[in-house]
């Protein structure tokens, strides 16, 4: 059985990061493109986890982090659903193609 | 220990009992617009006094929270420019049905600002950002019935998420190879290996977002033509401020170790995000988008001067922000009243405008002459303190190339003066009523226009207080 190692859960982490990217880029639905956001919030939580744990177990600076991250993200989250509600109502979908009245 | 909370923190204090008192007004019996709108404004007069009554300096909750003199003077200045977006939008408010909710949004985005120039640690720097954010996107909203208006919030809240979340990950890079969050012991672990310039380059990446530096501008111009005017002066001049404060602070002082590598970005960003803010500018008609790329080349010439790096760079920079409020609220006063009235908001409208309504015509000439820089308005000092700040390094190509890009945006500003003054148009905008409270607003824009930039003294006075590298 072998220890998890900093580097691997790094990795997870990272991974996780530009996977929430690549979704935001891609997906044109705005929930899908709100969790995106999500896995990227997370991907940071997992990070100050992993550094408080394995470099600073003496202090509690990153797990405390990672709970106001999670709070604003939920407050984030309330704020763009009732954002993405209101769109709703106007345009009848919630496809950001179909909410491009302003270009360029 | 209390004493020393309620000296320190009474901006933010005097802030938060101003939000609980309209909600209990919210919940109390119902009143008239007019009522509210009036206490709102003396009010926030009020709350300007307390800024600028006691200047202290101090650090609480263990360094978490910093101030001093030239932080409560930035503080001022937001206030200002609230008391001021707050008077413009009598005439927009005045027959709207949610006026507390208006003002509760922006006032908690501005204790967020607060926050966000005082903090001493990553964490308080992060809710700072946070807090003044999320309320502005439901305030971008504020139009409910508008398609525009909740295509603009989609856009910012989204966009801004994005931001916040790339910010982030820099910062947990940050704590991972330095083990601290508080902004001074920081300093002391910051070196140029790849991490921590990975790290670096994220955060800045999250801070151009947030002030509108090309390539992170795009939401701007959509943002800023769908939000009700209101929201979009508050964007463009409080909340870019508020970033642009802590972005000089934290380069100065936290990243002070790898100056040379940001210099390089600085200078990057400024060329790019002037050149595209003046190009983009020229083409447009409707003009909450016109002023949002003239805002965005207005930013690149404030990072010229703070790359700099001097205390010219950051004193320069508060005082062309100082000058910015006055110029961009007196544009965007005259622009909001004509939208409440009339409802045009294309510059096109605009031709003929001085036979109808010579005093806004003034104004508004004024304002785009400062913003462009014409002397004797406050603006062409803002720009030439920004350049000589620029030039302390000696690079002049930079200054050249900066100089040449003001000449391309005396163009576009000449273009609305002359649609204003010269052409002809068989139906102008009809003459408009001004409400007192909007006259008042005009004329502090316009003697701020003229007075910061002849009186030598308030020049001097924010380089006393400023800090170099």
């Amino acid at each position: 059985m072998h220890e998890i190692t900093l580097t691997q859960i790094l990795f997870v982490s990272t991974a996780l990061f530009f996977i929430g990217m690549y979704g935001l880029f891609t997906r044109r639905n705005l929930i899908t493109m709100l969790m995106s956001i999500e896995l990227m919030l997370n991907s940071v939580n997992i990070n100050f986890v992993a550094f408080n744990k394995y470099l600073f177990p003496e202090k509690l600076d990153g797990l405390f982090f990672t709970l106001f991250i999670i709070t604003i993200a939920a407050a984030e989250a309330a704020v763009a659903i009732a954002i993405i509600i209101n769109l709703y109502r106007s345009h009848n979908s919630i496809d950001v193609d179909d909410a491009a009245e302003m270009k360029y | 220990m209390f004493n020393n909370i309620f000296l320190l923190m009474r901006q933010e204090l005097a802030l938060s009992v101003l939000v609980f008192l309209l909600l209990f007004i919210k919940i109390g019996k119902e009143r008239s617009n007019t009522s509210i709108l009036n206490f709102v404004n003396i009010a926030l007069f009020v709350n300007l006094i307390i800024g600028i009554c006691f200047v202290g300096k101090g650090e609480l909750f263990s360094g978490m929270f910093a101030t001093n003199a030239l932080i409560i003077l930035e503080k001022n200045i937001l206030n200002l420019a609230v008391l001021i977006i707050s008077m413009q939008s009598f005439a927009w408010l005045k027959n709207h049905d949610q006026v507390i909710e208006f003002y509760l949004l922006i006032f908690t985005s501005l204790l967020g600002m607060f926050f966000l120039i005082s903090s001493g640690n990553l964490l308080i720097f992060y809710l700072g950002l946070e807090m003044s954010t999320i309320p502005l996107a439901a305030a971008a909203n504020f139009d409910l019935s508008k398609r525009k208006s909740s295509e603009a919030a989609m856009k910012l809240i989204l966009s801004s998420a994005f931001s916040s979340g790339i910010l982030l990950m820099g910062i947990s890079f940050l704590y991972g190879t330095s083990g601290t969050l508080t902004f001074s012991i920081l300093t002391a672990h910051i070196s140029n290996n790849p991490l921590q310039l990975f790290a670096f380059i994220l955060l800045v990446s999250g801070f151009a977002f947030k002030i509108a530096a090309v390539p992170f501008h795009l939401w701007t111009a959509d943002v800023y033509e769908g939000a009700p005017i209101a929201v979009t002066s508050f964007l463009s001049v409080v909340s870019k401020a508020a970033v642009l404060f802590t972005f000089v602070s934290v380069l100065y002082k936290v990243f002070q170790p790898i100056a040379s590598t940001w210099y390089l970005i600085l200078i990057l960003l400024a060329v790019v995000t002037i050149l595209i803010g003046n190009l983009f500018a020229i083409r447009q008609d409707n003009f909450k988008r016109f002023l949002a790329f003239s805002s965005i080349a207005q930013v690149g010439f404030i990072l010229i001067g703070i790359s700099g790096s001097s205390v010219a760079g950051s004193a320069s920079l508060i005082y062309f922000i100082l000058i910015y409020v006055f110029s961009n609220l007196a544009a965007f006063g005259v622009v909001s009243l004509v939208s409440a009235l009339t409802g045009k908001e294309n510059i096109s409208d605009y031709k003929g405008f001085y036979k109808t309504n010579p005093l806004l015509s003034w104004v508004l000439t004024i304002a785009l002459f400062s913003l462009a820089g014409v002397p004797p308005t406050a603006g062409f000092f803002g720009k030439l303190f920004l350049m000589m700040a620029g030039a302390a390094k000696g690079n002049y190509g930079l200054i050249t190339f900066a100089a040449l890009n003001m000449v391309i945006s005396f163009y576009y500003y000449l273009r609305v003066v002359k649609a204003i003054f010269m052409e002809e148009n068989e139906a102008p905008i009809e003459k408009l009523g001004i409400p007192l409270v909007s006259k008042m607003a005009m004329y502090i824009c316009v003697a701020g226009i003229l007075i910061t930039g002849l009186a030598s003294m308030i020049y001097d006075y924010i380089y006393s207080l400023s800090f170099g590298l």
